[in-house]
């Protein structure tokens, strides 16, 4: 039996001004995953979640949330789903329980079984010691938990996070993505990230887009295997720039090798003959008189790929910000 | 209008941390003392400082409760205005702003409800203020001149609480319509030109706030109303007007992050 789509979008496009943001974004979410959601900066991932969530309108095509239509602006959706924004912005005014305790009260949670929700999703996002303080004071990495607890509060059907971790130190970041993680077969988790590797970790799918158009939809493992070329890589020793560069431009220039990049001293080949790599390019580093601190033949990682299928520019800038 | 009361609860307790119903209530109740205060001691003040020049003879009539009733009125519907312009200029502009809107709005909070429980806290602001700017009139008109008519003065008060809501409205539709707090503002302040200057001519005055003013001073001192139901039904049309146009606007309005 095929499985239900949580989250589906048919020709969904919009545009501001001259800019096309979304450009006939089709996209089907099954029900339970964890769904990455990539692109580069200005993709249109924020608009997409945005005409998601009911924050916009699209010029044209369809969204529907757990088989409900967006477009019907039903309040009675926005029990099924939560989102968190990727700066969450809350009243600086209010306490961070007391915060949570007007969302549950939204959801019409009340009385004891408002209080216990509220502590339980306190507990989960580690905002327990916090959450008598005023908002106002909080750190980012404490509004992003805070945030995180607040779009948990319901126990949706469909929770959209924009850039879920992206204030958190590398601890919160485990943390949370644990969090994340832990929900997976309970709600449908639509996540934005820049850092591929968290979507690599706890993703079961991911969407890539670019320039407002969707450019691959599959899960992490099919995409792995269809773009199973290996990649090489290799660290040389420092102190030999001269002959490394040498060996770079002899590299981009052998049939069998697909991109070759050089990003803090560590080179990675792509290739294209795996056959013909493995058994030229060891030759290649001893004809340039190349010594590496390492070398090894590995699988492309969700940043390979989306390297290659967005452009390396785009990533950069990503990167970058 | 899911989430109605819920939202009206935050709405309060914001206007109460915040330090907004303090802040209304003292600058009415201020308002309401030196009403009857102005009206008692200025032309004792204005004699005593006017019998200092030779040659100079100044006579007042005696003050009397009407001239408390007009000051009132000057104060609290002239002065208070500005409250009332003021007061809104956040009230959607800053959520907008801010990116809480965008927050509140993906939870079970209908546009309608969010709208609606800003403009009854704007409306119980105001009450509370003018309220309390007529008990305390009340009190020392009583005790300076005569007691009013009980009746009437609740009536005048109404009227300058009305004309107050429509000012109000007017920048609370210019807080929906833009982003900015002082863009809201600014359209409040234009607006509130724009009615000065329609009420230049008394026939149209009688539509805007500035008409109840006659028929609020009249019933305060127990006299019959000129165009009392004319204005009154003017100002309330007015009102729904401002509050339609305001949910016209919010209905599709697209909303942002903070940071966009």
């Amino acid at each position: 039996m095929a499985m239900a789509n949580a989250i589906s979008c048919d020709g969904l496009t919009k545009r501001y001004g001259d800019v096309l943001a979304l450009d006939h974004l089709s996209l089907d979410v099954p029900a339970g995953v964890i769904f990455g959601f990539l692109g580069p900066n200005g993709a249109g991932k924020t608009t997409a979640l945005r005409l998601f969530t009911g924050l916009a309108f699209p010029d044209s095509g369809s969204a529907t949330i757990a088989g409900v239509d967006v477009a019907t602006g039903d309040v009675s959706l926005h029990r099924r789903y939560s989102f968190l924004d990727q700066s969450p912005q809350y009243y600086g005014w209010m306490r961070g329980r007391e915060l949570l305790a007007f969302v549950g009260e939204l959801f019409g949670l009340r009385g004891a079984a408002l209080r216990s929700r509220v502590d339980e999703v306190l507990a989960l996002t580690g905002l327990t010691e916090g959450a008598k303080r005023r908002i106002g004071g909080y750190s980012g990495g404490m509004r992003q938990r805070l945030g995180l607890a607040q779009a948990l509060i319901n126990q949706p059907e469909v929770l959209f996070l924009d850039e879920p971790v992206s204030a958190l130190d590398p601890e919160g970041r485990h943390d949370i993505l644990e969090v994340i993680a832990g929900l997976r077969g309970r709600s449908t988790v639509f996540m934005s990230s820049h850092v591929l590797a968290d979507i690599e970790r706890v993703c079961d799918a991911v969407a890539i887009i670019n320039k407002g158009r969707l450019v691959v939809s599959s899960t992490v493992a099919e995409l792995q295997d269809r773009y199973a070329q290996p990649i090489f890589t290799f660290e040389p020793e420092p102190g030999q720039d001269e002959r490394v560069q040498r060996l770079l431009a002899a590299l981009r220039e052998a049939a069998w090798a697909g991109e070759v990049v050089q990003e803090h001293g560590i080179v990675r080949v792509l290739a294209r003959d795996t056959a013909q790599a493995s058994s030229e390019i060891l030759g290649l580093l001893a004809a340039h008189h190349v010594e590496v601190q390492r070398f090894e033949r590995g699988r492309p990682s969700l940043e390979d790929i989306f390297l290659r299928l967005v452009g390396t520019e785009s990533t950069e800038k990503a990167t970058a910000e | 209008m899911e989430g109605f009361s819920v939202f009206l609860r935050k709405e309060w307790r914001e206007a109460v941390r915040s330090n907004r119903l303090l802040v209304v209530a003292a600058v009415f109740l201020v308002l309401g003392i030196i009403s009857p205060l102005t009206a008692k001691y200025t032309p004792e003040l204005l004699k005593a400082i006017g019998t200092g020049q030779p040659g100079v003879v100044i006579t007042f009539p005696t003050p009397t409760v009407n001239d408390a009733i007009a000051q009132f009125i000057k104060n609290v519907a002239g002065t208070g205005l500005f409250i009332a312009i003021l007061l809104p200029m956040g009230m959607v502009a800053r959520e907008k702003e801010r990116g809480t809107a965008a927050f509140v709005l993906t939870k079970p909070l209908s546009r309608a409800a969010f709208l609606g429980a800003k403009l009854v806290a704007l409306v119980a602001l105001l009450a509370i203020g003018v309220a309390l700017a007529a008990a305390i009139t009340y009190i020392y008109t009583a005790i300076l001149f005569e007691p009013m008519t009980v009746g009437g003065f609740i009536a005048c008060s109404a009227l300058v609480l009305l004309s107050l809501i429509v000012y109000g409205l007017l920048t609370f539709l210019g807080s929906t319509l833009v982003r900015s707090q002082l863009a809201a503002v600014g359209i409040g302040l234009a607006a509130w030109v724009l009615i000065s200057i329609i009420g230049i001519s008394p026939r149209a005055a009688q539509f805007t706030p500035a008409g109840l003013m006659d028929p609020a001073s009249a019933l305060a001192r127990g006299t019959a109303p000129d165009h009392l139901w004319l204005s009154v039904v003017a100002n309330i049309v007015l009102c729904v007007v401002l509050a339609g146009i305001a949910w016209l606007a919010f209905r599709r309005q697209e909303l942002t992050g903070a940071t966009e």
